[in-house]
C-alpha cells in the first residue's frame, strides 16, 4: 500500500499546483484489533469518504487478498457490503494507488493530500471518513468519523468500533 | 444447448399440476439463490426450488424445472448444471461466466378445467393441445381457466445490468424500478407490475420474509399498486422476501379458455445497512 501510494503520490505532482497554498493533508489511522480467535484470517478492509448523506466520493484504500491465484480473493469484495454496494462493484481490482494487501493486527496510518490520488479535490463541505471490515470466518463492521473540509486549523476526529475494529483517527491538517 | 421452451412448456404444466393440490392455495412456489451479490472471478450460485406453505423451508414439493429460463446479463439463454429434482426441492447451479443481472424464471402456461360428468365434479389440468384429448366432450358446467405463471428471482456477480430485466410482455411481470440485486433493509425499493407488458393497477401484491420456522407470526403485508401498476415497498429487516401477486381477467389466449389467471411470484434477498 505505502509503496503502491508513493508511486501514485509522484505521479501526480506534475499537476500544476504552482499559485496555490500548500494543499490540505487528510491522514488516517486504523487500529486492527488483536482477536484471540481459533481460526484467524486478516480482514479485508474498505476505506472512503462519502457526504454526509452517505453518497460515496472516492475510494481511499482496500485491502485484500490479490496474491491467490486467479484472483480467487476478489470472491469476498462483496463481504464489505456497503463499500461494495456504493461504489466497490464499480471499481476494477487491482487499482492503483488504492488496493494493497491485508495488514497483520496493529494501527494502520495512510496520509492523504488534498487535489491528489485517491482522495481528489474534495470540495467544501461535510463529510465522513468510513471503514468497513469484513474477516473471513469473523464478523463485519463498520466506523463513520465525520469531518468538514477543508480544515481551518489541524483537526483530530475519531470513532471506535466494538468487535473488528479499534479507534479509527482522523488528522486534518491545513 | 439451446431450451425449446415451446416445447417443454406442457410438461412442466402437468409437472406443476401434479404436485399442487387444488385447494392448496397456501403453498407457495419459490426459488431460492445461495447468493445473490456476488464478486469475483469464477462465480457460481446453487438454486433450490420449491413449493411450500413455510418460507423458505423445502419440506413438501419440489418446483419442477422444465420451464426454467435463466437469463444471462447480455440476453442470452444460459443452461443450468447439476439440475435434480429430489422429495423435497428441485436444485441446479449457475455459472455466472459474465458481470451484471442474471433472472432465473421459472415459466409455464396452461389449461384448468372444471366440469361435470355423469353427475360427478371433476377437474383437470394440461396444455391446449391434450385438452380435447382428455376432457370428454359431453362435460357440462365446463369452465376452462388459463393459467399464466412466473417464479422468479435474480443474481447479480460484479455491476448490477439491467438486460436481462426486460419483460417479455406475456402473463404478470415485474419491472423493477430499483434494482433487485439494490435491496437494502429499511429503505424503500420501488417496483411496476405489468400485465401482458402493460401497468398492472390496483392489484394487491402480498409480501412475506422468510423464517418462518422461528417465529409465531407470517409477517405477510400487502401493497396495492397505484393507477400505473407501481408500488414501493419498505424492508422492515435484511433477509429473504417472497413476493406474489395474481390477476384474473377475462384475456384468455389459450383456447378454449374463457377466463385467464396470471400469477407472478418472485424471492429478494434484503441485505443490511
Amino acid at each position: 500500500m505505502r509503496r503502491l501510494l508513493t508511486v501514485t503520490l509522484t505521479g501526480m505532482a506534475a499537476a500544476p499546483l504552482a499559485g496555490t497554498a500548500l494543499a490540505a493533508d487528510l491522514s488516517v489511522k486504523v487500529e486492527l484489533p488483536q482477536l484471540s480467535v481459533a481460526e484467524y484470517h486478516r480482514p479485508y478492509v474498505a476505506m472512503w469518504i462519502e457526504h454526509a448523506d452517505q453518497t460515496p466520493v472516492s475510494t481511499l484504500a482496500v485491502w485484500y487478498d490479490g496474491k491467490k491465484p486467479n484472483a480467487e480473493g476478489t470472491k469476498w469484495l462483496k463481504d464489505l457490503r456497503q463499500w461494495w454496494r456504493k461504489s466497490g462493484r464499480d471499481l476494477t481490482v487491482p487499482a492503483d494507488g488504492i488496493t494493497g494487501a491485508t495488514k497483520v493486527p496493529g494501527e494502520q496510518a495512510l496520509t492523504f493530500t488534498d487535489g491528489k490520488a485517491p482522495l481528489g479535490k474534495l470540495a467544501a463541505g461535510d463529510y465522513q471518513l468510513v471503514v468497513e471490515t469484513a474477516r473471513e470466518a469473523g464478523g463485519h463492521e463498520l466506523v463513520r468519523v465525520p469531518f468538514t473540509w477543508p480544515p481551518k486549523a489541524p483537526a483530530t476526529a475519531s470513532a471506535k468500533g466494538e468487535h473488528e475494529l479499534g479507534s479509527v483517527t482522523v488528522n486534518l491538517k491545513p | 444447448m439451446k431450451l425449446s421452451m415451446k416445447k417443454l412448456l406442457p410438461a412442466s404444466v402437468i409437472a406443476i399440476a401434479a404436485l399442487l393440490p387444488f385447494e392448496a392455495q397456501a403453498h407457495r412456489q419459490w426459488l431460492l439463490p445461495s447468493a445473490t451479490v456476488l464478486s469475483g472471478s469464477d462465480t457460481w450460485v446453487t438454486v433450490d426450488a420449491a413449493v411450500s406453505n413455510d418460507l423458505f423451508y423445502f419440506e413438501d414439493f419440489p418446483l419442477r424445472l422444465d420451464g426454467l429460463q435463466v437469463t444471462a446479463p447480455d440476453g442470452t439463454q444460459v443452461k443450468p448444471e447439476n439440475t435434480s429434482t429430489g422429495k423435497h426441492r428441485s436444485v441446479f447451479d449457475l455459472n455466472l461466466t459474465q458481470e451484471g443481472t442474471y433472472k432465473i424464471a421459472v415459466v409455464s402456461d396452461g389449461l384448468f378445467a372444471n366440469y361435470k360428468l355423469n353427475g360427478a365434479n371433476k377437474r383437470w389440468r394440461g396444455d391446449a393441445q391434450s385438452f380435447a384429448k382428455e376432457v370428454p366432450a359431453d362435460a357440462q358446467d365446463l369452465k376452462v381457466t388459463q393459467t399464466q405463471n412466473r417464479v422468479e428471482s435474480f443474481v447479480t456477480r460484479g455491476k448490477p445490468g439491467t438486460a436481462a430485466l426486460k419483460p417479455t410482455g406475456q402473463g404478470l411481470e415485474l419491472a423493477p424500478a430499483t434494482h433487485p440485486n439494490d435491496l437494502v433493509a429499511d429503505s424503500a425499493a420501488r417496483f411496476r407490475l405489468l400485465l401482458d407488458g402493460k401497468p398492472a393497477s390496483n392489484v394487491k401484491v402480498s409480501i412475506l420474509p422468510g423464517g418462518k420456522r422461528y417465529r409465531d407470526q407470517t409477517g405477510e403485508f400487502n401493497i396495492t399498486t397505484d393507477a400505473d401498476g407501481q408500488f414501493s415497498v419498505k424492508w422492515p429487516a435484511a433477509g429473504m422476501y417472497w413476493l406474489g401477486a395474481e390477476v384474473t381477467d377475462a384475456k384468455a389466449s389459450l383456447k378454449p379458455a374463457t377466463e385467464r389467471r396470471a400469477s407472478y411470484i418472485a424471492t429478494f434477498e434484503v441485505m443490511p445497512q
